[in-house]
């Protein structure tokens, strides 16, 4: 057979269990099309793994179009790997070259714990989300259609732009300190910018930003690093209107 | 965090600003330090306010440091942190550590020196045995040796290297963030990160050339 692919040798972190202490394996993998995805790559390791009579890695992926946020992976010491503005399953093996040395590593952080091999428990963002970040709403039947209150057009759009935040948790594996806070801004200004949101914000930041801390992440010290690395291009600005929220609550709530 | 480091941006500005007079004018340095050194409130309100800050800045600096680490207990086999942050906002605890050091030599070449004139030997008369004030010779003595003039250079590097972040980040840590503002607040702190520190440097190369 011609060789029309690329041979990569792989650094892959495996760990059989959140018990187990774990360690880092080198495998190679052969004829690896540039027009593959990184997590095709993958599946074609496993696919060798598996004919070797070897257990294959485990990792997350579902929509496999940067949509869904469950890919992970930090790859050649970035999150999502070297490619800006996208995920795991959006990033082309056309990144790399014939003979690289590729590490693949899950998200670190105290509050991502690993489950298994590149597999992190990422639940520390949903208790976060039911700390707050919701609206209370009627839902009887004669609820208010919300197109019928007016909202400024540059309001309904950085609170949409917030709301593109897919919950991937590439912000917290590459910030220096594990910090959560471009996640937790872009949850807190989807809400705290539209009139619906506006209501429990206060009761919002406050809680959320406690929920934030006691998951383990670490403190923002604006290196600005989540900004870079984040698929969706979520905004430095939400973490500076959450800390603006946070300090006009904290001063003023009853709390 | 963010408040201390705007207290001590704001401390650092007014004393660039009278140590700049010691180049122009000997004579009202000479005044200006005799007000700073006896004049009661600056003394004793200022003063402690000054000490407190910067011990408070220090102490949530190790705090947030060590907190942080244990964020993340396994590193990464492989991490290209260059990659997307500068190597100012990641090493503010080394800058800062450093200008900690230097406050041990600047303060034993000048606040221990003082506390012991004034408050020991009890001579508050900020007078040299000639009758003159004696502010102006003690800085200029200070700066005749040169390993001395050279730590004091690499101090302000580092202080510079510290303020090229912290500006900046003391503004986005309290919100004030803006489309129209926020580039202007980046090179206003690109700017005293390089202004005052060289400030510094020009006056303690000054007083080593001229001595
Ligand atoms: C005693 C020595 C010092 C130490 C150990 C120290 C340490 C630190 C640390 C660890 C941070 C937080 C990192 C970050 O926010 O990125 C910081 C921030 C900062 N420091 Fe210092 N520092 C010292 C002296 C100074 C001095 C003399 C100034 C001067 C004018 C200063 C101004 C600032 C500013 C403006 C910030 C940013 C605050 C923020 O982002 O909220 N520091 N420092
Ligand atoms: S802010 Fe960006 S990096 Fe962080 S979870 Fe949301 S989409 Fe992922
Ligand atoms: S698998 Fe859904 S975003 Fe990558």
């Amino acid at each position: 057979m011609t060789k029309n692919g690329m041979n990569l040798t792989l650094k892959v972190w495996r760990q059989k269990s959140d018990k187990d202490k774990g360690q880092i394996e080198t495998y190679q993998v052969n004829d690896i099309s540039e027009h593959m995805s990184f997590l095709e790559m993958m599946d074609t390791m496993n696919e060798q793994l598996i004919s070797a009579g070897k257990e294959p890695v485990a990792f997350d992926h579902d929509c496999r179009e940067g949509i869904c946020g469950s890919c992970s992976l930090f790859i050649n010491g970035e999150a999502h790997g070297p490619d800006r503005g996208v995920t795991t399953c959006q990033l082309h093996m056309r990144k790399f070259k014939d003979g690289d040395t590729i590490y693949i590593e899950p998200w670190r952080s105290k509050a991502f714990p690993v489950i298994k091999d590149l597999v992190v428990d990422r639940t520390g963002f949903d208790r976060i989300m039911s700390a707050g970040g919701f609206i209370s709403v009627n839902t009887s039947g004669n609820t208010q259609d919300a197109n019928s209150i007016p909202i400024a057009k540059d309001d309904a759009d950085h609170a949409f732009d917030a709301a593109t935040c897919i919950g991937c948790g590439a912000c917290v594996a590459t910030c220096k300190n594990a910090s959560a806070m471009l996640f937790v801004s872009a949850k807190v200004s989807q809400l705290a910018l539209l009139p619906q949101g506006k209501i429990e914000a206060k009761d919002r930041v406050l809680n959320m930003v406690e929920q934030m801390d006691a998951e383990g992440f670490g403190s923002c010290t604006n290196t600005g690093a989540c900004e870079v690395e984040c698929p969706k291009g979520i905004s430095l600005d939400n973490i500076a209107r959450m800390n603006r929220e946070f300090m006009g609550a904290s001063i003023t709530s009853d709390k | 965090m963010a408040l201390s480091g705007f207290f001590l941006l704001v401390f650092l500005l007014q004393h660039c600003t009278i140590n700049f007079l010691s180049v122009i004018s000997p004579a009202s340095f000479n005044n200006v330090s005799h007000f700073m050194g006896t004049n009661p409130l600056v003394q004793f309100a200022l003063q402690p306010v000054l000490a407190f800050g910067v011990i408070f800045h220090l102490a949530m600096g190790i705090r947030l440091e060590l907190l942080n680490r244990s964020s993340r207990p396994i590193k990464y086999a492989m991490e290209k942190a260059s990659e997307n942050a500068n190597w100012m906002s990641r090493n503010m605890i080394i800058t800062g550590i450093m200008i900690f050091l230097f406050f041990g030599l600047h303060f034993y070449d000048f606040w221990f020196p003082e506390l012991n004139t004034k408050f020991i030997m009890g001579d508050m008369s900020g007078l040299n045995p000639e009758g003159g004030f004696r502010y102006f010779e003690e800085l200029q003595h200070k700066f005749i040796d040169p390993i001395r003039v050279g730590l004091y250079v690499i101090s302000f590097i580092f202080l510079s290297l510290h303020l090229m972040h912290g500006f900046q980040s003391a503004f986005q840590s309290v919100g004030f963030r803006h489309n129209k503002y926020t580039p202007i607040i980046k090179k206003l702190g690109t700017l005293y990160a390089i202004a005052i520190p060289a400030g510094f440097v020009f006056i303690a190369l000054f007083h080593f050339i001229n001595h």
